[in-house]
């Protein structure tokens, strides 16, 4: 087979793998933010999950477990944000900034306490990871040229949590539009006055929706501390959560776009990772340093209103007060 | 017909150190339409706010269709039956007709059924009360008649049986509310209990079957409405008869000061808001602007003092033009003599967080007499505000008082104080006493006769028809964005009111 | 009419609050410690002891709040004026980058006290250059600027990483940095300032850096409060309506105020640039840019409040140390955590404690209730 396609295929496939957190991510902003609630304490919920599911994988030896633990801390952070800005009506991008850090102390000291290893967790293995799963057929449809191929080396084989990033996607597409509770998430980050009317809880909707915004993150945060990666290393996450964002605000804050801009950015990540400084065809060499800022340039770029307008749900960040 | 829909007994409702509801008895009977009047401030929204559990009442006792209940929220009141239409709509902007109405009554999880029940639900309604409106435009393309009637449509698609509706006609033309009343009459008519709230005396006459009179958080009277004079109502709503006409002497009219000619504004959906509107102001005359609200006048007010541009059209202020196209300051338009009272004081005229002397120069904060070179002069500014304070009888006496804890009436006399010191030969002035208790009314009336006895111009934008008769000397009518009409001060209200919906008056005697 | 809400005094408010909100942040990272299996009575007085023990320890914790009142001060006039720089630590590295490139043309050419000047210049233009961009982008075209600064936080460290690794570290070189400042680039340390009390300080990083913090403290006092400037942001922030109704421009507040936030923020790179390091590194901005938000909030925006809170931070970091090196369970990063709470407790929680104080000094004197609701009434 040809050496492009290879390459292509492979390209692909870790645009994939580096696209799972991005999407988990970008999916948990999207319920919070919808909602009304502003969340830039994306980052700090995944570093928080891969920290609590690595260590509960490594600790009980089940990938499970691992996951079941990353989701309550990563909901405990998100309740804790929701009693923040919900509740005690307080500024929402304070509380994010404050999550974030606590996550990322935590994490350290608790790892150093907990594992004596600068602040990993222990290097995980068989049971205590997701490793890739092969789809049915894989194997055999991997000698029918292009289309076997691609099966078998870019749709089989990935962890569970890739199948599941995808399927979240169209779930919430579903759940956002054809469901009572994505109605009402919609209309609360519109206009929570008209909800608070309908004899809806405005408190209650808003919670459960940084709850989905917890259990998504946990998801994030789990992928790359047992999926992608072997185990905890300090602040892992990397920015990955305000790349998340970025891509959440990409997207409109419409679901099926953000998968298509989760893609677009780990595509970017996997680029630069492939040609580590190694000259591009026809462009030349680009400083990984730049591919690496890319997704921030064309954010801006996206905010400054020269590509389309990104228009956030109109109650974003601000708290709900009844008034007279 | 004459069993109770709603009984309140003793109902008090305190806001910190404020009543603002003062053991409220009242009954209203089923099948009719209860008006509550008062002024602003008199309680009639906290009161409402309590029979569709937005607030607690502290003491008392609610009874609906002779039971005594308990409303802790909004889904009690919708499950009593009861439904509300606010002043400011409850509505999703970005949704659509049918998405606004089933929210909240969506009845099960998953919405294809519940929204393919509602349209046929619409439909009856839509028969039964002549609701007509598309259940799948967007909210934000209606008008607000069509808004409105959504708020009427959500209710009853919930089976509210006893509608409230809070101040329904302040953002509709005439015929909009003709349309309304016809639709409440209707609604009467098939047994639903309506209860209008509102400061119009002439809707309560016009359509209510009994009133109550709100005054100072406490109800002060019950009547049928057959039985009472819109004389007596308004005696009681402020307590002591009221003086419908300031006294002012004659008017002497001067030079021209502010020139008005073709002057359109679009807004941010490219909708014209102000329409190829010229008028004149002399020095000496108050020129009022009449209209109900949202025709036009805020944006008209905000463009000729510089906030707002307009697409074209020319502003002159003694002659010289002003770049109201363009890039129009209000701060050199303050240099050059033209004051502004904005109809926002809360948010515009005035910084609330700031003590009452930083308030004392809001947009003359660049005058020498404040300044030492870039510092600010902080002895000259509070010397300053004290005076003011002096002069405009602004209580308590205290310039760094935090200008939030202001009352509303001495808030505006901050502002007026501030804008009419500096003496400007034209003053533009938006909603003059909205908000304000009835003894600054009068203070803030006299001061603007005195103005013009003083020869300067004076611009004054209300949507109280009472005020803009009693104080101008011409006035315009704007409707649509358009000045249809100009009449003097003597005009009638119902020569006014017919401009007000768009319909001239010749065309109305035809 | 509006809801009176019970006024705290004032002392309550810029002193009492805050106090309870670093008590309750500093008990939650008690419990933290408790985790750990450590005893949080013993960290404390570690953390004591470490940040004032000696004078050279002393000498640290105020280096460490240098840093922290510049940010400190960066943060709070981008609050006066309704905007939440949280590009801080982006605007520094680049600070930093106005600081190298007039330090490495002139350090063998001009004396300290010449380069001094023209480096304070140099970060702080470079500062506010990297929060126009932004700023503008707020001013014309309406991109929320929280999420603009954080972009701009990760793309300035990308440019940092390229330049550092590419053209400004010498050619021989391998790691990612300038080649150290002669004489001429070098801060003159503050350690005689110990002598006079008797307290040898052999080496410490404090500088000179520490006292153009409270100069530019103290300055940005009388710009927010003495000034027309000063009086223009506050109003822009609390009401851009009334601002505009004043014919006070709002492209020109946000850019002026954000400049001089990324000014200030760059400047704090000169703390330890040209102060300690003597050379442009990787990450020198160690999160002091986040600390600037936590020490704001903490000191409400006052150069007052933000002072003591920069050097309650200085404390953290300084005896932060202390603690990692006697409870090797505890690293520093319990620091990141302290913050984080400080964040949460004095900025997204601030209201928590609130309504039970008003109800408390609402009770102790009744009268005061009583004068509100005169004022209310009349008229």
């Amino acid at each position: 087979m040809e050496h492009s396609f290879v390459v292509a295929i492979q390209i692909l496939d870790s645009t994939i793998r580096l696209s799972i957190p991005l999407m988990f991510a970008c999916l948990a902003g999207l319920y919070s933010e919808r909602a009304g609630v502003f969340d830039i304490g994306l980052e700090g919920k995944m570093l928080a999950a891969a920290f609590a599911g690595a260590a509960g994988a490594a600790v009980y030896g089940s990938a499970w477990v691992g996951l079941s633990l990353a989701i309550v801390v990563s909901v405990f952070l998100a309740l804790v944000h929701g009693f923040a800005s919900i509740t005690n009506r307080g500024n929402q991008i304070v509380s994010g900034v404050a999550i974030n850090f606590i996550a990322a102390g935590t994490t350290v000291i608790l790892g150093q306490a907990w594992f004596a290893q600068g602040g990993r967790t222990p290097s995980l293995g068989g049971e205590q990871r997701f490793t890739g799963v092969a789809l049915p057929f894989a194997e055999a449809a991997r000698d029918i040229p292009i289309i076997g191929y691609i099966y078998a080396e870019l749709i089989s084989g990935h962890s569970i949590l890739v199948y599941l990033a995808f399927f979240t996607v169209a779930f919430t597409w579903w759940v956002l539009f054809r469901t009572r509770f994505g109605l009402r998430l919609r209309a609360v980050g519109e206009n929570p006055a008209a909800v608070d009317t309908a004899g809806i809880s405005v408190t209650w909707l808003r919670y459960r929706a940084v709850i989905c915004t917890g259990i998504l993150c946990g998801l994030a945060g789990a992928y790359l501390s047992m999926a992608i990666g072997a185990g905890f290393v300090k602040d892992m996450t990397a920015g990955r959560g305000f790349i998340a964002l970025a891509a959440l605000i990409f997207a409109k804050w419409k679901p099926v776009p953000a998968m298509f801009a989760c893609l677009l950015f780990g595509f970017l990540d996997a680029v630069s990772i492939r040609l580590q400084g190694s000259p591009l065809p026809i462009i030349g060499p680009v400083p990984t340093q730049l591919m690496q800022a890319l997704p921030y340039v064309m954010t801006v770029i996206l905010l400054a209103g020269f590509i389309g307008r990104a228009i956030p749900p109109r109650a974003g960040g601000v708290p709900y007060v009844k008034e007279r | 017909m004459s069993e109770s829909a709603i009984e309140l007994v003793g109902i008090n409702k305190s806001f910190g150190s404020v009543r603002a509801n003062k053991d409220i008895d009242l009954n209203i009977k089923s099948g009719t339409i209860h008006g509550i009047v008062g002024e602003n401030g008199a309680g009639k929204s906290t009161l409402m706010s309590i029979l569709y559990g937005f607030y607690q009442a502290d003491s008392g006792e609610i009874r609906v269709g002779g039971k005594k209940v308990a409303i802790a929220s909004s889904n009690d009141a919708i499950a009593l039956g009861i439904g509300m239409v606010h002043q400011h709509f409850m509505l999703v902007q970005n949704f659509t007709v049918l998405e606004n109405i089933i929210l909240g009554a969506e009845g099960e999880a998953l919405l294809n059924s519940s929204i393919s029940k509602a349209r046929s639900e619409l439909r009856r309604l839509e028969k039964e009360y002549g609701l007509d409106v598309d259940p799948d435009a967007i909210i934000e393309d209606l008008p607000v008649g069509l808004q409105q009637r959504v708020e009427i449509l959500k209710a009853l698609y919930r089976g509210a049986d006893i509608l409230i509706l809070d101040e329904p006609t302040g953002v509709l033309t005439p015929a909009e509310a003709d349309h309304l009343f016809r639709i409440l009459d209707q609604l009467r008519a098939e047994g639903k209990t309506v209860v209008l709230i509102t400061h119009k005396l002439r809707e309560i006459k016009a359509i209510t079957d009994s009133v109550s009179v709100m005054r100072q958080g406490a109800i002060v009277d019950t009547r049928k409405t057959a039985e009472v004079s819109v004389e007596e109502l308004a005696e009681l709503m402020v307590g002591r008869r009221v003086l419908l006409r300031v006294e002012k002497g004659d008017m002497r009219p001067g030079e021209v000061k502010l020139s008005v000619r073709n002057l359109t504004v679009v807004d941010s959906r490219g909708v014209k808001v102000v329409d190829d509107v010229s008028f004149d102001v002399r020095g000496g005359e108050i020129v009022g602007i009449a209209g109900v609200a949202g025709n036009g006048q805020s944006q008209l007010l905000e463009t000729i003092s510089g906030i707002r541009a307009a697409v074209s059209g020319t502003v002159t202020l003694d002659g010289k033009p002003i770049d109201v196209t363009g890039a129009a300051d209000p701060g050199d338009l303050r240099d050059r003599g033209l004051a502004h009272v904005p109809e926002d004081r809360h948010y515009v005229g005035l910084v609330l967080p700031f003590e009452e002397y930083e308030n004392s120069i809001l947009g003359y904060h660049d005058r020498a007499e404040y300044l030492n070179g870039p510092f600010l002069n902080i002895d000259a500014i509070r010397a300053d505000a004290r005076m003011k304070i002096e002069q405009y009888d602004v209580r308590p006496r205290n310039e760094r008082l935090k200008t939030a804890n202001f009352s509303g009436g001495n808030q505006q006399k901050i502002v007026l104080a501030r804008e009419l010191e500096k003496d400007p030969g034209v003053l533009v002035i938006g909603q003059p006493t909205r908000g304000v208790d009835v003894g600054a009314i009068e203070f803030i009336h006299r001061r603007l006769i005195d103005m013009r006895d003083q020869g300067r111009a004076v611009l004054l934008v209300s949507v109280e028809l009472d005020e803009i008769r009693s104080l101008s000397d011409r006035i315009l009518v704007m409707f649509d964005g358009k000045v249809v009409g100009e009449r003097s001060g003597e005009a009638t209200e119902g020569e006014l009111g017919l401009l007000m919906a768009g319909i001239d008056g010749k065309e109305a005697a035809e | 009419m509006s809801v009176p809400y019970a006024k705290l005094p004032g002392w309550a408010d810029y002193g009492l609050i805050p106090l309870i909100n670093v008590i309750v942040a500093f008990a939650v990272a008690g419990l933290v410690v408790l985790l750990v299996g450590e005893s949080p009575v013993e960290a404390f007085g570690y953390l004591i002891e470490g940040a004032f023990g000696r004078g050279q320890n002393i000498a640290y914790t105020l280096y460490y709040a240098t840093s922290f009142i510049f940010t400190g001060l960066a943060v709070a006039v981008a609050f006066h004026g309704g905007l939440f720089n949280i590009g801080g630590e982006g605007q520094a590295y680049v600070g930093g980058l106005g600081v190298a490139l007039i330090v490495l043309s002139l350090d063998t050419v001009f004396p300290w006290w010449v380069n001094f000047p023209l480096a304070i210049l140099g970060a702080a233009l470079m500062g506010a250059l990297w929060a126009f961009i932004p700023a503008y982008l707020q001013a014309k075209r309406g991109s929320h600027i929280v999420i603009t600064t954080i972009m701009f936080n990760f793309i300035a460290a990308s440019l940092m990483v390229y330049l550092l690794t590419t053209v400004l570290k010498p050619p021989a070189s391998m790691s990612p940095q300038t080649r150290t400042f002669a004489e001429g680039g070098q801060l003159p340390k503050l350690n005689f300032v110990f002598d006079w009390f008797g307290a040898a300080v052999r080496s410490s990083p404090l500088n000179i850096s520490f006292l153009l913090a409270l100069v530019a403290a103290f300055l940005v006092w009388v710009l927010i409060w003495r000034t027309k400037l000063g009086y223009e942001i506050r109003t822009q922030g609390f009401s851009p309506k009334a601002a505009r109704y004043a014919g006070i421009g709002e492209t020109r507040i946000i850019l002026i105020t954000m400049m001089i936030s990324g000014a200030l923020a760059g400047m704090m790179a000169l703390n330890p640039v040209m102060g300690d390091s003597n050379r442009l590194q990787l990450d020198f901005v160690t999160g002091a840019g986040f600390v600037g938000i936590a020490v704001a909030l903490m000191g409400r925006s006052h150069p007052a409040g933000i002072i003591p809170a920069a050097i309650l931070f200085g404390v953290l970091y300084q005896g932060g140390a202390e603690i990692a090196f006697m409870m090797p369970s505890i690293s520093r990063d319990m620091i990141i955590i302290i913050q984080g709470l400080v964040i949460l407790f004095a900025g997204a929680l601030e209201h928590m404690f609130r309504p039970s104080l008003q109800a408390m000094f609402a009770s102790i004197s009744p009268r005061s209730g009583a004068g509100e609701a005169a004022g209310q009434k009349g008229a």
